[in-house]
């Protein structure tokens, strides 16, 4: 079969992607946990970790350039490329949000939590499920896949809605829970950010499938 | 000639051209004798644009090419049917003198081919020399100037006009051929693999000339270097060979749609290099 060495590294590729996304994954719920558990050493190693995404990213990076350099990849190879050159970039970003949401849990770490942690895990379980799911959507080249995770984002937008109301609540009634709660504001943001970017890498699989680019319908945020 | 029949003739003879295609082809047939080298082949090329034919060897697109110009029908045994019009008119239809029809599209080859023993300015003029006789010697220079100067070559060349064709390097060879082509003020030039013996400053240079002429001739170029059809043409033509071995055409389009998202399953295995 021509082109044998090529076919070797685009599948070379892809695995990495894959190592990235699960990096990813473990990222989200590690430091929901952190946050949950008020667990410090956990939220301590979500940060020192960021930097392995970090690498992964550009050493995955580095990879593209070097296949489009001495490959000349076209059509559907080419459009692999550039796809996983987007997705990493969303990766990181969701990698750079989940440290952020471990920051947060250290910051807000010694004070007593303002009540039972509920809808901010199920946006992290969510948004967890739906990395897997547009990964996984990729990689079997799946439109209808695809798809059906941007439609979930909805799930994690009407989460958002839910936190933002209650902790609103909690700082109209207590002006003391306005430093924990605004954090816990910006930890749902981070979440609901995340699985925003994790549209984008489905956006990127039917760029991938169909050769368009096209927004597959608008975020509520 | 009435004009009642002149009308008639010219019914049968002009193509519906549509858009703004200089050349279009209809249901054409290229044989080689018996062999059946093109078959039905329907494409327009677009004016003052740049056309690529790719394909793997053998599946015709030399022998398309040749056909555009009445180039094939010198091989013996050689014919063609269908038709193809340029400006609306059949370059096969009777009466029509193919001299005529190769002024108006010129031919670059794979091989530089300046004539060894004329001067680079002899070379430039020689195809305009075969049909007119200059009234003086300066308006041979000035065409063989503005040739070299639209070819990319006069400032390399203008010291040297006197020497011999064949003492310039294979990139200066190649784009004084193209002067010569373009001396006698063709409307097309079709170029037959231009590239292939030259090496990579020699070949982009070619390529920039080709970008630039673009904007006033109209140019097919064959090539079996992908990179080259991405870099340099408006339009891809991606041509195979048919199960009876005969060429046909795969697919047409805008040269950016076929190189990142191709229609047909063969130009995807064709381009990333999984064909067969």
């Amino acid at each position: 079969m021509p082109r044998q060495d090529f076919e070797r590294h685009l599948k070379n590729l892809q695995e990495e992607l894959l190592v990235l996304g699960s990096m990813v994954e473990k990222a989200i719920g590690r430091s929901t946990d952190a946050l949950v558990t008020r667990n410090l050493a956990l939220a301590r190693q979500v940060i020192a970790e960021d930097l392995n995404i970090n690498k992964k990213r550009y050493d995955i990076e580095e990879m593209c350039i070097e296949l489009i350099a001495t490959q000349q990849p076209l059509a559907r190879d080419l459009r692999i490329i550039i796809a996983v050159l987007n997705m990493i970039v969303d990766l990181e970003r969701i990698g750079d949000h989940a440290e952020g949401n471990a920051k947060i849990a250290i910051m807000i770490g010694d004070e007593p939590p303002l009540k039972p942690y509920i809808d901010i895990p199920r946006m992290a379980e969510k948004t967890g499920e739906m990395l897997r799911a547009a990964l996984d959507a990729f990689i079997r080249r799946d439109v209808g896949a695809a798809r059906a995770v941007i439609a979930q984002d909805d799930v994690v937008d009407n989460l958002y809605d839910q936190v933002f109301r209650e902790l609103l609540t909690y700082m109209a009634e207590d002006s003391k829970t306005i430093n924990r709660a605004t954090r816990l504001i910006w930890v749902a943001h981070n979440l609901e950010r995340s699985a925003d970017r994790v549209t984008n890498i489905c956006e990127r699989t039917i760029f991938v499938i169909t050769g368009q680019v096209e927004e597959q319908g608008v975020s509520k945020y | 000639m009435d004009t009642v029949l002149k009308s008639l003739v010219s019914q049968n003879t002009r193509a519906n051209v549509s858009g703004d295609n200089i050349m279009v082809a209809e249901n054409l047939r290229a044989y080689y004798g018996s062999f059946l080298a093109v078959k039905d082949f329907n494409m327009g090329i677009k004016t003052k644009s740049i056309t690529a034919i790719i394909g793997p060897s053998g599946c015709g697109k030399s022998t398309l090419i040749r056909c555009l110009n009445r180039m094939h029908e010198v091989i013996h045994g050689a014919r063609v049917t269908g038709k193809i019009f340029l400006d609306g008119d059949d370059i096969y239809a009777p009466g029509i003198d193919p001299v005529n029809i190769r002024h108006r599209i010129g031919m670059v080859f794979q091989k530089p081919n300046p004539f060894p023993t004329m001067s680079v300015m002899e070379n430039a003029v020689a195809g305009l020399k075969l049909t007119r006789v200059f009234g003086r010697r300066s308006e041979m220079e000035e065409i063989a100037e503005k040739s070299l100067r639209q070819a990319a070559l006069w400032d390399e060349v203008k010291d040297k006009l006197k020497q011999s064709g064949a003492s310039l390097s294979g990139g200066q060879q190649q784009r004084l051929c193209i002067a010569r082509a373009l001396a006698v003020e063709p409307e097309v030039i079709l170029m037959d693999e231009p590239c292939s013996a030259l090496d990579p400053i020699a070949t982009l240079k070619i390529e920039d000339l080709m970008r630039n002429l673009s904007q006033n001739y109209t140019i097919v170029v064959v090539t079996h270097n992908m990179q080259q059809a991405g870099r340099v043409s408006d339009m891809t033509a991606f041509m195979m060979m048919g199960d009876d071995r005969a060429g046909i055409l795969v697919e047409y389009g805008r040269t950016d749609q076929i190189f990142t998202n191709p229609k047909d399953k063969r130009t995807e295995d064709y381009i990333t290099g999984r064909f067969g």
